[in-house]
Parts: C-alpha cells; structure tokens; sequence
C-alpha cells in the first residue's frame, strides 16, 4: 500500500513539473514581460535593469527552476492588469468555483446513481423510456443554452431566483462561502443545475450501462437463489460493483467541471475562477493565466490521484497485493 | 408420498423469440426423496441446468414456465410470484453454481455475505448470525473458519470458494439443493471432496439434492438414481448402479461408453455420431432418432416419454415387449 501510495504521489509530481514547465514557457516567451510591464516613457536602461532584476537574463533552467520553486510556494508573481498579487486575486476567486462545481458534483451524483439504477432494473417501463429520453436531451443541450433557459424560466418569466452574482457570503478565514446566507444558496441553484445538467445526464448512463452488464453476473444471479429481496440485490449487490467506474468519472469529471464553470460563469456573471481567466485573456495578463493553469492542472492531478486512492478503499483486491491463500491444506 | 421432497409434473419451459417459441424442457417429471441425491445428466443445452433454474423460479427472461407443474414437501410453488417465491430461495431451496470464482460477490467478505443470507431467513441477531456463519463454515471444512469468516472471496481457493458456497446455501436448512455444475470448474481431486462434502450433508441432515451436471462420472460415484435429458427431453430414469451397469436407452449406452475406463481393456472410446438438435429444430418423435442406431419407423412419428423410472425408447420398448 505504500509502495502503490509513494507510486502515485511521484507520478503526480512528475506530470505537476510538466504542465508547470508549459506554463512558464507561456510566461517566458508569450510576449516580452518586460513590455507588458513598463509604460512607455521607459528607457532602454530601465528596462534592461528590470530584465536584470526579473532574472531574465539566466539561463533557461535557472528561469525555470525559479519559477518552479515560487510557484511551489505559491507565488505566480503580479497581475499585469490590476498590480496585485496573482495568489491572492485567484485565491479569492478559488471559494466561489469550488462551491459551484461541488455542488454540481453533489447533484450529480444524488440524482444520476438513483436513475440509472432506476432505468436499469426497469428497462421495459415507461419511467425508464423517459427518463432515457430526458437524458439524451441532457447531453445534447450546451451549457450556456441551459444556463439562459434556466434564467429565462426562474429569473425572467418566475422571479424566484437570482440570476447572476453570488448573494451574501460569509468569510470563514479567507474563504468566502455562500452556503450560509439565504441569497448565497438561492444564487447556487441555477447555476449549479446549469452545471450539472450535463453530469447528471452522463453519470445515469454510465451507472445504466454498468448496471445491466453486472446484473448478468453470476453473484447477482446466486445472491437472488439465496432469497435476497430484489431491493438489497439491486442497490447493494449490483450497484456497489458500479461505483468503481462512477468514482473514475466522477474525480476526472471534477476537473472538467471547472473548465465547464468558465461558461456557466460567464452566463450567470459567477465571480469565480472562470470569470477572471476569461478577464485575463481578455487583457492578456498572463501571470494570472499561469496560476489558473497550474492551479487546475493541480486540480487534476490531485484528483485523480486521490481517485486511485480512493480505489484501493472500495475494492479490496487493490487492498493488498499479496492475496491471503487459506486452506491450501484441504484445498489444493 | 410424504418422504417426496421435490416433485415436477410435466414441466415445459418455452422462450418465446423473434423466430417463434423454443421449448428448452418438455414434459420432464422427476421426484427427489428425503436424503436422496438425484443426477440430472446430459449434454450443453439438453435443459438440465434450465429445469434447475425453473424450480429456483430463476428463468430469466422472456424464459418461463409454460405447463406442468412444481411441488415442494406438497406445496406447489410454480406459480408463485417472486415475492411468495424469495421466502423459499435459499430457505427452503438452497442452490449451487456452477462457478464459485463468480457466484460470491466480490466486494464483500464471506462473512457479510452468509450473515446477510441467515438473517434473511432466520430470526438471529447479528452476533448469532456471526456464530452461525462460523459453525457453516466448519461444518463444510474450511480451517480456521474464525479468521476465514472475514476474508474475502479472492483470498480464498476455488475449491474453498465452492466450499464457501455450500454453507451459503445450507444457511437457512434447506429441504431442497440445487447444485448446477456445482464441479464443472473445479480440479479433478477437489471435484471429488466437493461430492464427498454434497453427500455427506444429504445423509446427515436428509436433504434431497438435485446434482446437474455433465459429468457421468461425477454422477455415477455422487448420485442415488439418475435422470438422462437429451433436447430437453427426459430419455431414461432410473438407479445409478443399474444405469451404469446396463444402461438402455440407445443415448445412456452412448454417453457411458464415452466414460474411460481404469479397470477394462484398453480400448478406442465411443462416440455418438451427430450433435445434439439446435432447439429451434429438434426432429419430430424421438429427438434422438437421427443419431440413433436402432431408429424404428415409430421412432420419427412419435415421442416416447418416460416417468417415475424407466426408459423412454420405442426400440427398447419393442424388444420388452417381444
């Protein structure tokens, strides 16, 4: 178990030195930091004391171990755009993605498992048929078309909800959380259910498909012949033997969550980690785009490798690789 | 009468398809006894397993139960719903399959597994359902069942898994076994203590066992009396010893002349010529008649049956009867 944990952690490390390898070459050579940095009544001898002083004029692998090493520490260096530390503009933006993508994660799978289960066991009703049909919808439709649908309906035409921004939230140290504020939660629900539309869709498919291939298995079939009620067969028996790949689409999906959230922050004007990406490209303020970059890579990286973990748990032949041969006296 | 544990009349199971309704068993009647172990025996699709399946009410879909009927102890229990027909799976009817690297679940220990299994049926709480689940597993002979019961099933042999199988059908003190292959995907010399192990529990606690297999082998040392299906058909019943000795329908003299013999001169195995008839196109009369060497003309017109014991064979009848 800890040769596999000490296996994944240096994988993760390496991919992390890659992607932070892209991400200060877009630094380094998208442009001249020194022209996006200076105005320009700056002389020539201003400037190449600033590339002095920026380390410019190190070598390659100097540059980028530097890099590395602050970025480890957490420091992208200073927005181009608005002269703050790049850290903490992300840092206050990170609360409001992370909130939304965790809920849509939440959404997804609290309503995705159940139907999938639901449209596999009853694969000949009329539920199952639409629930089928309202899936297919689901992954047809873009996120953005949703979001203004949704808006449309709920803010527009109803009034019930918000339909941009974030409400109140509360700062618990430097998280800012709107979990705990009436106008917080109710400006998480359009968005989140724009988000998650499309998970939902995708989770009650995959939990389907793995469904009907395990309910073809031999225990199911020999759990029924020990006379367990089709319930405890159908939801514990077979289901659990389909979470391993809703776990894997789960942890990878969170990631694209976060990319996805660029739009739907966008369409509900979500102060998060997307709407101030979309801003830096705008004002092509690369250090910000580097943090986001590393930031979700990060993410990624982290994810996944806490999905391998979490592997280990729910199955247990991952447990140990040694499996405990018994009996071998009677039996062999 | 009383000491009938398993009784089926007539039994016909169809699968209705695109291409019109298959009969996979037709007109099967048997009868297991107390502490009687029958052998269902024949060939890959003659209906053995599927006749198993029928009594489980474990047909899957769109297979069922077109005639005849089912009894346990009396009861009949074909037409049951699945509700009524769980309180009997694994209490009254205990059952066997063929694979025991894929019949346990693998994500659970064995323990979880049987005390899930008794607490469905009997009344325990989980302390005694533990015990409970610790006494099956000794009883079936896998050592040091203590630490056993919280294994799981990849940390466990095949043959131990099947042995593992077996205490979960006993859990509940079955009248009834169905064991389908139960040896099939087993070692030759663990073939042998798992039979030992169906045997031993069928005396000592009077179970009927209901042995399907395609092992003559298996059956000839296992079984008290055996039933021969050929397409789905019933073509000789009859006590084990008497069967191997002289068989006599023209399909039993075949499958035992394909059994090697240690003892006996070394001589070249018979084989039936042919295969076994697709279901969709088994032969008018006699399903065996175009592979049969003494086909009479009656043979193709119409279906001799069998029930209780017996031969179902217009030839061997002809020859009794001259």
């Amino acid at each position: 178990m800890i040769a596999f944990l000490l296996k994944r952690l240096m994988n993760a490390a390496f991919v992390m030195l890659a992607v932070a390898f892209l991400a200060f070459m877009i630094f380094r050579f998208f442009g001249d930091p020194v022209e996006m940095m200076v105005n320009e009544q700056a002389t020539q001898s201003d400037r190449a004391e600033l590339r002095e002083r920026l380390g410019l004029n190190d070598g390659l692998l100097t540059q980028y171990a530097r890099f590395v090493g602050s970025a480890v520490q957490g420091d992208f260096g200073i927005s181009y755009r608005n002269q703050q530390d790049v850290m903490t503009l992300v840092a206050e933006r990170f609360p409001a993605t992370f909130e939304l993508v965790i809920v849509a994660t939440v959404l997804s799978l609290i309503i995705g498992v159940p139907f999938g289960v639901l449209t596999a066991v009853y694969q000949d009703r009329k539920l199952a048929d639409g629930l089928q049909i309202g899936s297919i919808v689901g992954v047809s439709l873009p996120s953005f078309v949703v979001g203004i649908l949704l808006i449309l309906v709920f803010s527009v035409s109803l009034g019930w909800l918000p339909a941009f921004g974030r409400g109140e939230t509360v700062d618990i140290g430097w998280w800012s959380s709107g979990f705990f504020t009436d106008s917080g939660r109710a400006a998480l629900i359009l968005p989140s259910i724009s988000l998650s539309l499309f998970q939902i869709t995708l989770v009650m498919r995959l939990v389907r498909a793995e469904m009907l291939e395990v309910l073809r298995s031999d225990f199911i079939k020999f759990a029924r012949a020990r006379g367990l009620p089709l319930s405890v067969v159908h939801w514990r028996h077979a289901l659990r033997n389909c979470l391993m790949p809703v776990i894997t689409l789960t942890g990878m999906q969170i990631g694209n969550l976060i990319a996805f959230a660029l739009v739907t922050e966008t369409v509900f004007q979500w102060p998060g980690m997307g709407l101030l990406f979309i801003q830096a490209v705008t004002f092509v303020d690369i250090p910000v785009m580097a943090a986001y970059l590393m930031l979700v890579s990060f993410i990624f990286v982290l994810i996944n490798t806490l999905v391998d973990i979490t592997y280990a748990y729910v199955d247990p032949r991952l447990r140990s690789e040694v499996a405990v041969k018994g009996g071998s006296a009677h039996g062999h | 009468m009383s000491d009938k544990v398993l009784e089926v009349e007539e039994l016909r199971v169809e699968f209705p398809t695109r291409h019109g309704v298959l009969t996979a068993v037709d007109g099967v009647s048997l009868s297991i006894d107390r502490g009687e172990i029958l052998g269902v025996v024949g060939e890959s699709g003659a209906g053995k397993s599927m006749t198993g399946m029928a009594i489980l009410g474990l047909l899957e879909p769109p297979g069922r139960i077109a005639a005849g009927r089912i009894s346990l102890s009396g009861e009949r229990i074909d037409q049951l719903t699945e509700n009524e027909l769980r309180q009997y799976r694994g209490r009254r009817i205990g059952a066997i399959f063929q694979d025991p690297l894929t019949s346990l679940n693998p994500l659970f220990t064995v323990g979880k597994q049987l005390v899930e299994t008794i607490r469905q049926h009997l009344p325990l709480s989980a302390s005694d359902a533990r015990r409970r689940a610790i006494e099956l597993l000794t009883e079936v002979g896998i050592p040091a069942p203590e630490a056993r019961v919280d294994h799981y099933p990849h940390q466990f042999s095949g043959g131990m898994r099947q042995r593992v199988v077996i205490a979960l059908a006993l859990c509940a003190e079955p009248e009834l076994i169905i064991a389908d292959e139960p040896t099939t995907a087993l070692d030759v010399s663990i073939q042998a203590q798992i039979t030992g192990l169906l045997k031993r529990l069928c005396k000592e606690r009077g179970m009927a066992v209901m042995l399907v297999t395609h092992d003559m082998g298996v059956i000839a040392e296992t079984a008290d009396r055996v039933a021969v299906m050929y397409a789905g058909r019933l073509t000789e019943v009859g006590n084990v010893q008497a069967m191997v000795r002289a068989p006599r329908h023209p399909y039993t003299v075949g499958l035992m002349g394909a059994i090697p013999s240690l003892t006996g001169d070394v001589q070249e195995l018979s084989q039936i010529p042919g295969n076994m008839p697709r279901l969709n196109a088994i032969p008018a009369g006699c399903a065996f008649n175009p592979r049969c060497a003494r086909r009479i003309d009656k043979c193709t017109v119409d279906i001799p049956t069998v029930s209780g014991s017996g031969v179902a064979c217009w030839a061997v009848e002809d020859e009794v009867r001259t």
